[in-house]
């Protein structure tokens, strides 16, 4: 709907400044284009969808968690509510048997150890440090997937007439998804080099991130993973998947956030009302 | 406080005996309770109000945000994802604050694009106007400072391009803008050392806000508010008494504000910020383009105006410290527009010509406002210094010439005559008092 309020306001004003020599300033390079998705978790009353959590923690663990950590997530998050809520007994297991286990200590030699992680323990990557990760990625560092999400945006270079408008109606709308339409097109974004474009050695040509060329080669095909829900094994699935966890990730309380907000929108609109007509009878008996 | 006498009658024993020693029940119910107030006011009026609240809610949700939060180089980033994880609502807190800075700004614009255009800082209101400045001033050192402590990608190198502002003054005398830029820093780059600094000075410059309004509000009782007509208060029946009428509809402007916030709290926290800004600060990795927060974009947009030439005048070396003058002397020059101002009418109501220029003002902040998030290059630095250029203009020539050449329309003899000659039939000058007609 605010597209349309856009494009009929834009049109408008497109008429209206046609003799203003400021067109220039809208004839702007864009970016990778970034269409927008629609995620159950999305607008003022999207909610995370469990099932779709489930299914994405399962991409990441098969897949991401064999290069990203997702540390700012403790396994006992995973049992929340408002998150993919697994069984408890099912997370412990899986905490339990999680490859990159955590260092502890010191004991009483005064060594460090290490143990397998529990429900109080952060998912962990498969690297201790930054210098571990480039050292057995090429150079290249896979940054930790917790806040993913929120960390990227889309770009958009709107032409300054229709500039107001476009903000106005992503605060109607209430648009908050620009990382998850990026990740999920950077997931789906891999291709071979257009004709003439050549890639450099170690990288991936990826028609979503800036500049193009990606360290990180193309993580997910069809069939790369098994659903245990008949959900179709496809790439555009386990895009979806994994970025709706990922979101989740970067937004815990993203569900409680969007459900106490409309009870206060509802008690301050009810309160708003209530004050008006009480002011308007305060005020009945003197013009002003 | 003002010439208002208190009708303060002390009901009980108790408060006759209180009031023989501390009158401040007399004082409160004089300034807050009977204090007349223009009958006129329309609901932009209300905006002083919803900034005192404003300043109420950013102390306390700061001051529990305090609680949780690291001021350090290698903590500050990981206790607010702390505070949005992990603490009890500590989302809604720090998402109150965040929102809150920003809200608090919407309603400090509309506060200041009021008095403009009602000129409620002619005399004799001068010095609640200056004083106003100077909150505008406190508020921005204080949303500066409040904008680093989450110690992200856009707020490290915000703060590196601000605080660097200072060495333009290296072109005056060299070494005094960098000796500036280094005791700023404490040391010779942002660093942990500045986050601590700066944690300090904004948890202590909220307090001298306060100081600062409530001599705000002093001044304001002893002038009396400015009202729609811009007329004085010439007899009891142009105005009304504070309580219930100003204040019951000072709440219903707050709530129908509170509305606003709750959308941005609740539905649009990040929308205000920048995604940059979830990636922790690196040195040693520059964000492609650098934008402050919204409310400094004009600024930010004049301040980079002046690059190599300003509209074919070659600046030279010049270029930056002028582009920092014209920054602050943008902010300044706001203190100066009571005597600026040759009118000698103060609501724009009554100006025809001014009007025009008002709207014209009012567009250059915004257009300067869009120019700030744009890259600095090409057309949009012509753009960013016609638009700069306009925005001095208006105080230095526009309102000095206009007022003295410009003939007022017909200003009623009183409020009351205004207000009462409305509701026989006539009606009120469109565009000129949003929400008054009731």
């Amino acid at each position: 709907m605010s597209k349309l309020m856009n494009r009929a306001v834009a049109s408008f004003w497109l008429g209206a400044v046609a003799l203003v020599p400021m067109q220039a300033l809208a004839a702007e390079g864009h970016g990778p284009e970034i269409e927008r998705q629609r995620w159950s978790f999305g607008g003022f009353r999207g909610q995370f969808d469990t099932a779709q959590l489930q299914r994405g923690f399962q991409v990441y663990e098969k897949v991401c968690s064999n290069c990203h950590g997702l540390s700012r997530i403790y396994f006992r998050n995973l049992v929340q509510g408002g998150g993919p809520q697994f069984p408890e007994a099912s997370v412990k297991a899986l905490a339990a048997s999680w490859p990159n286990k955590i260092t502890d200590g010191p004991n009483d030699e005064g060594n460090m150890f290490e143990r397998p992680a529990g429900l109080p323990d952060p998912i962990l990557g498969p690297y201790k440090n930054e210098k571990q990760a480039r050292a057995n990625q090429n150079g290249a560092y896979p940054p930790d997937l917790s806040l993913i999400v929120k960390a990227r945006t889309v770009e958009r270079n709107p032409s300054w007439w229709t500039h107001p408008f476009l903000m106005l109606g992503d605060i109607f709308s209430s648009y908050q998804e620009g990382g998850a339409d990026y990740l999920y097109g950077l997931l789906t974004g891999y291709s071979d080099p257009p004709e003439g474009v050549t890639v450099a050695d170690g990288m991936s040509y990826n028609k979503a991130f800036a500049g193009h060329q990606l360290a990180m080669p193309q993580p997910l095909q069809d069939d790369s993973v098994e659903y245990q829900d008949g959900t179709p094994k496809t790439l555009d699935n386990y895009a979806r998947d994994v970025t709706a966890f990922l979101a989740w990730a970067a937004d815990p309380s993203l569900d409680q956030r969007k459900r106490i907000g409309w009870q206060v929108m509802l008690y301050l609109l009810v309160t708003t009302v209530l004050l008006y007509l009480g002011k308007k009878r305060v005020w009945s008996s003197i013009k002003h | 406080m003002g010439g208002h006498t208190s009708t303060y009658v002390p009901t009980s024993r108790w408060g006759k005996w209180f009031d023989e020693r501390l009158p401040i029940a007399r004082m409160m119910h004089g300034q807050f309770v009977d204090f007349p107030t223009p009958r006129n006011l329309n609901y932009l009026w209300t905006f002083g109000g919803i900034l005192t609240f404003c300043l109420v809610a950013q102390i306390i949700t700061g001051v529990v945000l305090a609680m949780h939060y690291q001021p350090s180089a290698s903590g500050a980033f990981n206790s607010i994802e702390h505070i949005r994880r992990d603490v009890n609502f500590g989302w809604l807190i720090r998402n109150m604050h965040a929102v809150g800075a920003s809200m608090f700004f919407v309603a400090c614009y509309v506060h200041i694009f009021r008095g403009l255009y009602y000129g409620s800082y002619k005399a004799p209101r001068e010095v609640l106007w200056i004083l106003g400045v100077i909150i505008l001033l406190v508020m921005m050192a204080t949303a500066c400072m409040g904008y680093t402590l989450p110690w992200g990608q856009m707020t490290f190198w915000c703060v590196t391009v601000i605080t660097n502002l200072c060495s333009a003054l290296d072109t005056i005398w060299q070494g005094l803008g960098t000796a500036i830029v280094e005791w700023l820093w404490g040391g010779y780059a942002v660093s942990g050392v500045t986050l601590n600094r700066f944690f300090s000075l904004h948890y202590l410059l909220p307090f001298v806000l306060c100081g600062v309004v409530a001599l705000h509000i002093w001044a304001l009782h002893v002038a009396g508010q400015n009202n729609p007509t811009g007329l004085d208060i010439k007899q009891p029946s142009d105005s009304v008494p504070m309580h219930p009428y100003a204040t019951s509809k000072d709440i219903v402007g707050l709530f129908a504000f509170l509305l606003l916030f709750a959308w941005f709290v609740f539905f649009l926290p990040d929308y205000l910020g920048h995604a940059d800004n979830y990636n922790e600060a690196n040195p040693l990795v520059t964000p492609p383009h650098i934008v402050p927060e919204w409310y400094f974009l004009p600024f930010y947009a004049i301040l980079r105006a002046f690059t190599g030439s300003f509209l074919g005048i070659p600046l030279g070396s010049l270029a930056k410290l002028m582009g920092v003058l014209a920054m602050f002397g943008a902010i300044l020059i706001l203190a100066f527009v009571p005597w600026l101002d040759t009118s000698r009418v103060r609501s724009t109501k009554y100006r025809p010509i001014y009007k025009w220029f008002f709207w014209l003002f009012a567009f250059t902040c915004l257009a300067l406002g869009y120019l700030g998030s744009k890259p600095a290059e090409g057309v949009y630095v012509t753009w960013a210094q016609i638009f700069t250029t306009y925005y001095f203009l208006h105080f230095l020539v526009v309102m000095p010439v206009v007022g003295l050449i410009e003939t007022p329309t017909k200003l009623p003899r009183s409020i009351s005559e205004a207000v009462l000659g409305k509701s026989k039939g006539g009606t009120a000058p469109s565009g000129a008092a949003p929400a008054a007609a009731e």
